[in-house]
């Protein structure tokens, strides 16, 4: 027993008992940091919650120049079914001063559907559409308003609708997520 | 004790800092640190307080995060409890550790109050102290007994409706009472939910109850082995580092006995009935509380009259808020006590006789052994113990707990 853990006074080299006590509280906090994850982990989305994270939208019953606002991950998301004019006028505006610079064929994958999260980037209320100084949306909480491709252009939102993942099933069938 | 106030730890400035405004620190110290001392002689057996307290903050923890996922209504219970076994992140992991904790729970607290029987902890000055214990395991009976219902099983169900239906043996006012506690005219939707209610409150009165356990403890200081009281300095060493790194070692066997329980058989403790929807038109053949209630539902059983039964049960919890005078012994520890050491071990043979009788049908051999245990277990209060008392002749006891402990060595008797 004696002799290896015995230190001279005034010595600093660590002894086995250091080593000892280090290595032990090391694999307890390991293991305590490993116990905490489940803890928070369940608070993440669950199995069947992410299980409803995707939904199909049938486009045909859309006439150009109308919009549904389907339900997707417990928020709305639009669809338009732009007008030339719309079209034309987005195209026209990319070159406009925008605060989140973005093509409009950056943000659709046909010209005449518009697929784009109705939650304003500001506080996350439902912009109205149609509205506004841009002939898009304007958001009535705090006046934010956004152009016929759902960019910002005026007011405190700080960036463009997003638009969320989807894919072209066929021509009048998208799957958004 | 040293007054350590200006060293080490507390001579850091942020927490001179923080003690000069609120003692926190100090007060920590002083209930489970280097200002509390404790008798140099405890053993293994005391480590089980501190594993009970371990269970308990389990409990909460793993119960505040199920109640994130869980629906107290008895069209949705039972789903939203599968759903948490299937679909919430490590769901199945945060349920099996509430509903095994629930009993490894009971096995600590068990084996603290037989510690306690054993080494006489509820004498005198400790009877309050022993009392708050008693006053734990109620609430927490209480707090198991609600939680079982909460998955809406058929034992969940059937279960509460023998548990709450004991009430109606009382004369005259039993009917009315139990009607009050269902909400209704049956176990249903209006008495799972003030049964989720309560069973999240009590957790937080044991808490409550808890803290009063351990100042009660501090008033006197812990028992031990030898029964006998702590002397001076000598006897006594600080509670940290001495018995937390005691404890520690303790956590890591328990962590792993209950990783075993967890990992391995983590419905063998339950009953697989409870994966059942509850039906309140049909009854489980075989209806058994969980294990923990068994030697309680057994004493129930074994007296023919229903109003008996639920008199003898609950007095057999009871009795124990008046063991400090039932055991007229004025020595402490069943070391020294030659004949209540036997009644103790004979004593322990019948719990776990009725326990297992509990868990059987209540019939032909079952029915006897379960009657005879019934009746040695108040006997063993009623009547071995006051007269054990008179006529037992204890061995001779130490004369101080550093004499018993330094007996053998150079260190001559009595030098202390």
């Amino acid at each position: 027993m004696a002799g290896t853990a015995t230190q001279p006074a005034g010595t600093t080299e660590p002894t086995r008992r250091d080593f000892i006590v280090v290595a032990a509280g090391a694999f307890a906090a390991v293991g305590a940091a490993a116990a905490v994850w489940p803890f928070i982990h369940q608070m993440n989305p669950s199995a069947d919650v992410l299980a409803l994270s995707s939904t199909e939208v049938d486009l045909s019953q859309i006439a150009a120049g109308q919009s549904v606002t389907i339900l997707w991950r417990g928020k709305p998301v639009f669809v338009r079914h732009r007008t030339e004019a719309e079209i034309a006028q987005a195209k026209t505006d990319d070159t406009a001063v925008l605060p989140d610079p973005q093509k409009d064929a950056d943000r659709v994958k046909k010209p005449e559907w518009l697929v784009m999260m109705g939650v304003c980037t500001h506080l996350g209320c439902v912009p109205l559409g149609q509205k506004g100084d841009f002939g898009g949306w304007f958001c009535p909480c705090h006046g934010s308003h956004y152009d016929t491709s759902g960019r910002i252009r005026k007011g405190p939102a700080p960036t463009n609708l997003p638009v969320p993942e989807y894919a072209f099933l066929n021509d009048t069938r998208i799957r958004i997520g | 004790m040293a007054d350590n106030s200006n060293s080490g730890f507390f001579a850091n400035p942020v927490v001179k800092w923080i003690e000069y405004r609120l003692p926190v620190f100090s007060t920590i110290d002083h209930m489970v640190g280097t200002q509390y001392p404790t008798p140099k002689n405890l053993n293994y057996w005391w480590n089980f307080g501190s594993l009970a307290g371990l269970c308990l903050v389990i409990q909460i923890v793993t119960g505040i995060v199920l109640v994130m996922h869980y629906t107290p209504h008895t069209s949705m219970a039972f789903d939203s409890v599968e759903h948490i076994m299937r679909d919430v992140n490590y769901g199945w992991l945060l349920r099996y550790m509430h509903a095994n904790g629930a009993s490894m729970f009971f096995i600590a607290v068990y084996i603290h109050i037989f510690r306690g029987l054993y080494y006489g902890s509820y004498k005198a000055p400790r009877e309050l102290l022993w009392f708050l214990g008693l006053i734990i395991f109620l609430l927490m009976m209480a707090t198991a007994f609600m939680g079982y219902v909460l998955p809406w099983g058929q034992m969940s169900f059937w279960g509460a409706t023998v548990i709450t239906n004991l009430f109606s043996a009382i004369p005259l006012i039993g009917e009315p009472i139990v009607t009050w506690l269902w909400g209704g005219f049956s176990v249903d939707n209006p008495t799972l939910n003030r049964f989720f209610s309560l069973h999240y409150l009590l957790p937080f009165v044991i808490v409550g109850v808890v803290l009063l356990h351990i100042l009660a403890l501090h008033q006197h200081g812990s028992n031990n082995p030898l029964g006998i009281d702590t002397k001076g300095p000598q006897d006594r060493i600080p509670f940290h580092p001495y018995y937390t790194i005691k404890d520690a070692v303790g956590v890591g066997a328990f962590l792993i006995f209950f990783s075993f329980w967890l990992f391995y058989a983590p419905n063998f403790l339950g009953h697989p009935d409870n994966y059942i929807p509850a039906n309140p038109l049909v009854t489980p053949e075989h209806i058994v509380p969980e294990w923990y209630f068994l030697p309680f539902y057994a004493i129930l059983r074994s007296v023919p009259d229903k109003l008996g039964g639920v008199l003898l049960m609950f007095g057999a919890i009871l009795i124990l808020f008046l063991l400090p005078w039932l055991d007229t012994s004025k020595v402490r520890s069943a070391k020294f006590r030659p004949i209540y050491k036997q009644l103790y071990v004979v004593f322990l043979i019948v719990c776990v006789g009725l326990t297992w009788a509990g868990g059987k049908p209540a019939e032909g051999y079952y029915l006897i052994i379960a009657r005879v245990c019934t009746v040695y277990y108040f006997a063993h209060f009623l009547v071995l113990l006051p007269l054990v008392g008179w006529f037992e002749k204890p061995l001779k006891l130490p004369a101080s707990i550093s004499e018993a402990v330094l007996k053998g060595d150079a260190a001559p008797a009595g030098k202390a």
